[in-house]
């Protein structure tokens, strides 16, 4: 087997506030702290136990700055063979379409049984790349997976839908699977893989090098324009409950009771 | 010619809500673009479906197929690609859920339409189609334009619009299925329901959630024993199922279960789209949250600001006294 895994550095935003600059061109991102996307975390390790029942390589792929190296590090330490980071500023990546264009330059022209990629980015949410890139490699796909299983030519997944309920297909191979939160348990990079990762082949290129015509994939190329960010109206009618973390909790228990919800 | 195609959802024999909510938006945006709505509705055995449709005041196009008994994203993408030569819609309108995410990105490289993903707002402002999408779990917004193209394709986020109510009678209008055969390629194998744990939080009168605040399972304790004190039963958002901290029966949201408790205590949860869907039935909703921007406040009745190891104890505690 020959996997390919596409994962993305990202903001961890969930408790920071976030601001767009005064242009509403860009956020401020420059006091988060950057990790592997959470869903491709989970597909690293898919990868990872894919190579370890049916042999083979797997490639890391990412679009992305220097510093998101030590993600990528991380990702060989876990066991992914060797990488490639796509720097290149031309890249429309606030377009899926335009990344997926990107990636699937990386991997057009060699061979491979499965691309694997987060279903979704947790920071523009659009669950469009894997799926897209599919289409430009002309190769099946599932969507938002948490099963695999490898069979002869072809892979059976499960497909996590709306409500809990799993939709089971069978696409043959080569394919791209968009994986799922939630489908294993990523490991922890075992201390000898950290050593070994430092070996490991990080190839960097860009648009030029990957062979893939920046005016295909440039904000020119990208058939949507990002007019403006901005923050928006949280609108709460929700009685804030003020004072000393004590005093707050005697108070929320009294309304609880007092208003019969307990 | 400016029609909005919208794609029926439907899955084993019912339509989905999506289908209605998008209809909430596509009328405005079709006269804008001078045309007209067209439901578009894939299915087999489709009469009943088209009919329900129709009474939102709609046109129907109805392909009625064998093929399309159950979903499969590359048959569907097959047949929209067909119907959008032949037809030429200005907008296809699609769901941004487990059927549409499966679909629409590939439909859009294949047709190379101008191609925006989750949309909560759609608009032609001067003669140009613009959508509002969502960054950063919902913490910043973003207005996107299209550049000038034949046809354009959104997804439409669920539970983003308020489906309409049924109106006056539209027309149903069968076409040939564009379809010749079945693909070797990908096949539907079978459904699985979700498995049924020991309590079915859908039917809870309360309910507490944990979410990726509570940090690590060895915290659950703590949850638990405010659970307890008011007889409540624990659930969570996909972080917490993720992680391992509750089973996957007791996940709320789009990929869980939508609840609908008298009172919903929420716990270290932001609050994402996915999970706030799930509780739209809850009567009173109390979020406790450090990050004084986390979206669950949006939808909260009573809120904390705080760390919910410093106010959950306390809680606790004074709900048994107050209880006692």
């Amino acid at each position: 087997m020959k996997t390919f895994v596409c994962i993305k550095y990202v903001p961890d935003t969930s408790e920071a506030e976030v601001k767009v600059n005064s242009e509403g061109t860009a956020v401020e991102s420059s006091r988060f702290s950057f990790d592997i996307n959470d869903a491709d975390n989970y597909a690293v390790e898919e990868a990872v136990q894919i190579q370890e029942k049916n042999e083979g390589a797997v490639t890391v792929l990412s679009i992305g700055p220097k510093e998101s190296e030590v993600m990528i590090r991380m990702a060989m330490a876990k066991g992914c063979d060797d990488a490639v980071r796509i720097e290149d500023a031309r890249i429309a990546a606030f377009d899926p379409l335009m990344v997926a264009k990107v990636l699937a330059g990386a991997i057009k022209g060699q061979e491979f049984d499965l691309v694997l990629t987060g279903c979704m980015a947790a920071d523009d949410g659009q669950m469009a790349t894997g799926v897209a890139l599919a289409e430009e490699l002309g190769v099946p796909h599932a969507a938002m997976v948490k099963k695999v299983e490898i069979l002869d030519g072809k892979v059976k997944v499960h497909r996590e839908l709306e409500g809990g309920l799993m939709e089971v297909v069978e696409v043959t191979l080569p394919a791209v699977l968009t994986i799922q939160t939630g489908i294993n348990e990523p490991r922890y990079a075992p201390i000898r893989g950290i050593r070994a990762a430092q070996k490991k082949e990080l190839k960097v290129v860009n648009l030029d090098e990957l062979g893939v015509a920046a005016g295909e994939v440039d904000a020119d190329a990208s058939k949507i324009v990002l007019e403006k960010l901005y923050i928006p109206e949280v609108v709460s009618s929700a009685e804030f409950i003020e004072g000393e973390p004590d005093e707050k909790a005697e108070k929320l228990a009294s309304i609880l009771v007092k208003g019969g919800l307990v | 010619m400016g029609n909005v195609f919208v794609l029926a959802e439907h899955r084993q024999g019912a339509l989905r809500d999506i289908t209605f909510e998008m209809l909430a938006v596509a009328p405005a945006v079709a006269r804008d673009l001078g045309g007209e709505v067209v439901v578009l509705l894939l299915g087999s055995g489709v009469d009943a479906m088209a009919e329900k449709i129709a009474g939102y005041g709609v046109k129907v196009l109805a392909v009625d197929d064998p093929l399309f008994e159950n979903y499969n994203a590359d048959l569907n993408q097959k047949a929209l690609s067909a119907l959008i030569d032949a037809h030429k819609p200005a907008l296809v309108m699609v769901g941004q859920t487990a059927q549409g995410v499966d679909m629409a990105p590939a439909l859009a490289v294949e047709k190379n339409l101008p191609f925006v993903a989750d949309v909560i707002g759609l608009a032609v402002e001067d003669g140009a189609l613009k959508a509002t999408r969502q960054l950063y779990s919902g913490k910043v917004n973003a207005l996107v334009a299209f550049k000038p193209a034949d046809t354009y394709l959104v997804t439409v986020r669920e539970s983003a619009f308020e489906a309409p109510d049924p109106s006056a009678a539209g027309s149903v209008e069968k076409v040939e299925s564009p379809l010749k055969e079945d693909l070797d390629y990908r096949k539907f194998v079978e459904y699985i329901e979700a498995e049924v744990g020991d309590v079915d939080i859908t039917q809870s009168e309360i309910l507490v959630g944990v979410g990726r605040g509570l940090k690590e399972d060895k915290n659950l304790p703590l949850i638990e024993e405010l659970a307890a004190a008011i007889k409540a039963d624990l659930c969570g958002s996909r972080a917490a199922v993720d992680a391992g901290w509750l089973p996957h029966d007791r996940q709320v949201g789009t990929s869980g279960k939508a609840v609908k408790p008298k009172l919903y205590i929420s716990l270290g949860i932001s609050g994402a789209f996915q999970h706030v869907a799930g509780i739209k039935g809850a009567k009173t909703v109390v979020a406790i949250n450090k990050d004084p921007e986390a979206p669950i406040f949006a939808v909260a009745d009573y809120a904390i600001v705080d760390d919910l190891f410093k106010i959950v104890p306390k809680l606790a505690e004074k709900l048994k006294e107050l209880k006692g």
